[in-house]
């Protein structure tokens, strides 16, 4: 089993949630996040006071999927986001050990 | 005694409208401040409409509109208001309505210009300290200087006028306190910047106003009362009251403009902390001028006043004083920009009891008689406050711990939290003795 996590612009949310559903995923978790890469921050003027703004808003989106998967998703997911403009995000995944599903108890793939 | 039910409707009513004012600057301050301490912008505000009232019974009234014959300073009254519940005014002329209702109307002055320095030193007084001054300098220096600009004098049967505050004798016109509110505010608040110091970080660390749509609000509800304070002042439901509420209006649009301007060239964005700080600017400028100049001349002195102000506000970071929320900026500046305007625009056509400016054959003299006034007001508060910020200072102590205003002042000075967002945890459970009595009654 493997996590894919990925750090997108949050306006892309939309349209990698109905890429996902179109190849089958059946769930995934979404938590707001900030941070910068190469394209740095933004700025912000207050009563002339002008600030940077270094952390970004930015999507986190995370799912557990089977090993024969991981492929499938992480293209699906980079295809949605893309923009072709700098601050795009980035995409990973790293193996897990164990998933279990806490309402019945299944464990490993059939917890996914 | 003969009353005009017309004219005491709306003295009432302005006065009502005086009064939200200064939740309304609580708002407007308290959305410019950082969210660890909105609780304590908003307090300065209300902690101060609670002390000035309770002084304004005991003996504000009678500094700011008593008579010692000086033209310096009111006399004590120690009827406590007791004695005007069946008097007229008599400032300059006797008005129709209760002499209650034009001090209830003065009183909320009082209030809201104690209020409006605490912008000039958000996120580090004591509030303690905060009220011990707000206490003292309401008395030596806001019931003097009202005394100074508003006490026109009794006006006796024979026509003769007697105890006047001396610069409302010597002419200098100011209609609804450019100079007692605004200028008085605004170099007290300069002083008191000075005296405090910068908050921990100013330069260094963002200060981002941290709820603008609060801001939006405080400013909306400023706009409303402010037309009691201009319209009001006329003390009855009069021409001169029309004359003001226009002109408060078309000053206070001209000015946003021109502040969103200056923005949209210097800064490349029209901002909403822009609009609402030009209103402002706006409404401070044509505070004394609202009943002296025709509706045009209003929406030029709101332009110069949006513009010159929104450049004013820069001036801290050039001179390295921490004015907070812009209190020098906005209430000083646009003080002097108005109050001077008078000289310029002021014109008897609209109104006889004003005087004709520079631009309708008035000369300098008007001119002259506003310097003074601007000139009086700001070195008098500037100096008084200046002391009196350092006497505390070094007594009771003005500002909080280093560490507490970094944590934030509203857990050090009142133990809350302005907002209560997160669903976990932010609870908490009973730490004390209401714990024992929740599970008794279990």
């Amino acid at each position: 089993m493997k996590l894919v996590t990925a750090i997108i612009k949050p306006f892309r949310l939309d349209d990698v949630r109905d890429a996902l559903t179109a190849i089958g995923v059946p769930g995934i978790t979404v938590s707001e996040a900030s941070g910068y890469g190469r394209q740095r921050g933004h700025t912000e003027v207050y009563r002339g006071a002008e600030y940077t703004i270094d952390l970004v808003p930015k999507v986190r989106i995370e799912i557990l999927v089977d090993d024969a998967d991981e492929e499938s998703v992480i293209d699906a997911i980079v295809k949605a986001a893309h923009t072709n403009a700098i601050g795009d995000g980035k995409v990973w995944s790293v193996p897990v050990s164990q998933v279990v599903r806490v309402r019945t108890g299944e464990r490993g793939s059939d917890a996914l | 005694m003969h009353l005009e039910p017309g004219d005491t409707a709306w003295v009432l009513a302005a006065t009502a409208m005086v009064l939200l004012m200064t939740p309304g600057l609580a708002f407007f301050y308290g959305g410019m401040v950082r969210s660890k301490s909105v609780l304590n912008m908003l307090m300065m505000s209300f902690f101060t409409i609670g002390i000035v009232s309770v002084l304004w019974t005991i003996f504000g009234y009678g500094l700011a509109f008593g008579d010692s014959g000086s033209g310096l300073i009111g006399a004590l009254d120690w009827s406590h208001l007791g004695s005007l519940v069946n008097s007229l005014p008599n400032n300059g002329g006797e008005y129709p309505i209760p002499e209650l209702s034009f001090s209830a109307f003065q009183l909320m002055f009082a209030v809201i210009t104690p209020a409006l320095i605490s912008g000039a030193i958000a996120d580090r007084t004591k509030l303690f300290a905060w009220g011990v001054f707000v206490a003292i300098w309401v008395t030596i220096v806001y019931f003097p200087v009202a005394h100074w600009v508003f006490d026109f004098g009794t006006k006796h049967a024979d026509g003769s006028i007697t105890g006047a505050g001396w610069l409302a004798a010597r002419g200098v016109l100011d209609f609804a306190g450019g100079t007692a509110v605004h200028i008085n505010a605004g170099a007290a608040g300069l002083a008191l910047a000075i005296v405090l110091g910068k908050r921990v970080g100013f330069g260094r660390t963002p200060m981002k106003p941290h709820n603008l749509p609060l801001v939006l609000i405080g400013a909306g509800l400023l706009w409303f009362g402010w037309f009691g304070f201009n319209a009001g002042s006329s003390l009855g439901a009069n021409a001169t009251a029309a004359l003001a509420l226009m002109n408060t209006q078309v000053a206070t649009a001209a000015a946003l403009l021109g502040w969103l301007l200056v923005e949209r060239i210097r800064d490349g964005h029209a901002t909403s902390l822009g609009a609402a700080s030009g209103a402002i600017a706006g409404l401070v400028a044509i505070t004394p001028a609202c009943a002296y100049v025709a509706p045009w001349a209003a929406v030029v002195i709101g332009l110069l006043a949006g513009a010159i102000c929104s450049m004013a506000v820069a001036l801290k970071y050039k001179l390295g004083f921490d004015d907070s929320l812009d209190v020098v900026g906005v209430h000083l500046v646009g003080g002097i920009v108005g109050c001077l305007s008078v000289g310029f625009f002021g014109s008897t056509a609209v109104n006889s009891l004003g005087a004709n400016g520079l631009f309708y054959g008035g000369g300098s003299s008007l001119l002259g008689k506003q310097a003074l006034g601007v000139v009086a007001v700001a070195g008098y508060s500037f100096i008084i406050t200046l002391i009196l910020g350092y006497a505390i200072k070094y007594t009771i102590g003005f500002r909080i711990k280093e560490s507490d205003e970094v944590e934030g002042i509203d857990i050090s000075e009142h133990s809350e939290h302005g907002y209560e967002f997160g669903q976990i945890g932010a609870g908490g459970s009973f730490a004390t003795r209401l714990a024992a009595a929740a599970k008794g009654g279990e």
